[in-house]
């Protein structure tokens, strides 16, 4: 009851307060978690009760145990689509956070000497910074279908700038499955770099000149100042980015799915999202059950990997 | 976009106060137009495609596949009209204004008033709700697809906007409760209490005091869900592919890059490529510090 309408007799009793916000908290959270547990939660159980069944989109699911896993185990298409994708995982991060950690560090601690500095970005930094990030706005699929174009064999922008310099560009996305990775690879980098340069250009700002002065004096070059200073310092940072982009890249899907054509290569998204479309809703649910696992495994094995103790500054 | 390029293409000269421009030519030279080649370069990856896009939007198809690198020879513009109203962009465009209307406005109502709930007042079960919401963060949404997706047909939601708007709220929800329950925790505590002392009941409090208090928070997770869900992909794929008239922009110029492959009008493509990037980009460039800011704080979750 709103105060002004509250009995005088009980508005200061202990109780009634009590009551009242209870009231108010239940009220708040209903909507947001009943959206939440219908919508999120609940999917999300049904889809590991459904990957031990053979549902295929009717009302009735019989239970077959570990069938739909041991036809994945025995299913060529689904390897193929798992080697991709765990190269994505592999590869994808160590590209995009190499180039991510160098553009980061030059724009933060390029220019030697400038401005009377220790220490600065170089000129340009915050033109650089707000460029870099541009992929990071636009959506999947449309970068999918911009990608699509540049690499397209006959009219796309990369053959053609080739064919001007006198030479036969691959059909990249055609049918060579090591090019389709290639190209795969280039575009989930490019849309990643310039979130990881803001990431790591956050971090690095946040390291005190004083021991980057220090390090000056001591005669450390720009190579190791790096690797001896910058690095240790933002460690943290670097796996937490580690872990967020080998999950990206193992959830890859919109990219795969609308630039790459499906005779070439497909990730195991894609391959989960095809048995879906084709009604083995058992089995798709069973390879979503594989991804999550494989990605949970990835982020304790860097988690472990780089655990030492944390450096306070 | 272009003037962007132009700027950063011509790194001003540097300020060196004369101690140290000694040290600096031993120290900088070769390698400072190595790295600086080396990030002007990126510069042009990564907005050349984009700004390839905005160009071959005003060349005739014929002319785009005999020659992809070429300059417009004139602006078509008809380009645009014909992505808009024959390529159905238009109705892509209005049919993803709307959903955002109503998926923007629902999460950021919905996530506040749940964020509020957690970071101020202690009940049992508090720390529960709040490590269920922040643990949806963790899961691939691909995973909860299928079964997402006979959710919907049971509630009669599929295919249909409210349907759609409800899942992106749903989905929004854990990252924007967990953000706004961090920026809810550090409001001073004394204008709350004051507001109750003076008669405000909690709802009242909530609305008048602590809202435009959170302002700021609610600016950056605003922008954030706002580029989050107008980029949506996979959930319209997924939960509104029945009526290609009802399609989201993103989906609609997915479907468009696969059919002209049979009907060939290219112009008309990326005509509705660059409807579809510009406004966003412009959006970023002029919130760009919150963008950063936002989606940069959804790394370190």
């Amino acid at each position: 009851m709103p105060p002004r309408f509250t009995p005088e007799r009980v508005r200061y009793d202990r109780r009634y307060r009590t009551l009242d916000k209870y009231r108010f908290v239940v009220g708040f959270l209903a909507v947001p978690l009943a959206f939440y547990a219908l919508f999120v939660i609940s999917p999300f159980l049904q889809a590991i009760y459904y990957s031990f069944t053979d549902w295929s989109g009717g009302p009735v699911a019989h239970f077959v145990g570990f069938d739909n896993y041991e036809k994945m185990w025995n299913d060529e298409r689904f390897w193929d689509s798992l080697q991709v994708s765990v190269l994505l995982l592999v590869i994808a991060p160590v590209v995009t956070l190499v180039l991510g950690m160098f553009f980061a560090y030059m724009i933060t601690s390029g220019g030697r000497h400038r401005r009377g500095r220790a220490i600065a970005g170089v000129a340009g930094s915050s033109v650089y910074k707000v460029v870099y990030f541009f992929p990071q706005v636009l959506s999947v699929a449309i970068i999918a279908v911009v990608w699509g174009r540049v690499f397209n064999t006959n009219s796309g922008l990369i053959n053609g700038g080739l064919d001007k310099a006198g030479v036969d560009g691959p059909a990249w996305l055609g049918g060579d499955e090591t090019l389709g990775l290639i190209s795969l690879l280039t575009v989930i980098s490019w849309s990643f770099i310039g979130f990881y340069v803001v990431l790591f250009s956050a971090a690095m700002g946040a390291i005190p000149k004083d021991v980057y002065e220090a390090a000056l004096l001591d005669g450390a070059g720009r190579a190791r100042t790096f690797f001896n200073v910058t690095l240790p310092l933002i460690r943290d940072t670097v796996r937490t980015g580690w872990i967020y982009m080998g999950i990206q890249a193992l959830d890859t899907f919109a990219i795969c799915l609308v630039m790459v054509p499906p005779h070439v290569l497909k990730v195991t998204p894609v391959f989960l999202y095809e048995r879906f479309r084709d009604g083995q809703y058992g089995y798709a649910t069973a390879i979503g059950v594989v991804l999550l696992f494989l990605s949970m495994a990835f982020s304790l094995i860097v988690m472990r990997v780089g655990n030492r103790d944390r450096i306070e500054y | 976009m272009t003037t962007t390029t132009t700027t950063a293409a011509q790194p001003q000269p540097q300020k060196v106060p004369s101690s140290a421009v000694r040290r600096e030519k031993e120290t900088g030279g070769a390698l400072n137009v190595f790295s600086h080649a080396f990030l002007i370069l990126w510069v042009v990856l990564a907005a050349g495609p984009l700004i390839w896009v905005a160009l071959t939007a005003f060349r005739p198809s014929a002319e785009i596949l005999s020659d992809p690198m070429g300059w417009p020879a004139s602006f078509h513009w008809e380009n645009f009209s014909n992505a808009w109203s024959k390529a159905n962009i238009g109705q892509y465009t209005i049919n993803s204004l709307i959903i955002l209307a109503g998926s923007l406005t629902g999460t950021m109502l919905l996530g506040s008033m749940a964020a509020y709930v957690i970071a101020r007042f202690t009940f049992p079960g508090n720390r529960v709700i709040f490590m269920l919401f922040a643990g949806g963060m963790m899961f691939p949404v691909i995973l909860a697809l299928v079964p997402l997706f006979a959710v919907m047909e049971n509630f009669g939601l599929l295919d249909t906007r409210p349907g759609l708007m409800i899942a992106y709220i749903a989905y929004s929800l854990p990252f924007t409760i967990f953000f706004l329950t961090s920026f809810f925790r550090t409001l001073p505590t004394g204008v709350q209490e004051a507001a109750m002392v003076d008669g405000a009941s909690h709802t009242r409090t909530f609305f008048q005091i602590m809202l435009p208090m959170a302002k700021p928070g609610l600016v950056s997770i605003g922008i954030f869900n706002f580029l989050g869900q107008w980029n949506q992909y996979l959930l319209p794929l997924l939960l509104n592919n029945e009526d290609e008239q009802s399609y989201v922009l993103p989906q609609g110029l997915a479907s468009l890059a696969v059919s002209q492959g049979y009907r060939g009008d290219w112009g008309a493509l990326f005509a509705g490529l660059t409807i579809a990037m510009v406004p966003v980009l412009v959006v970023y460039a002029v919130f760009q510090r919150q963008v950063q800011a936002g989606l940069t704080a959804g790394a370190i979750k």
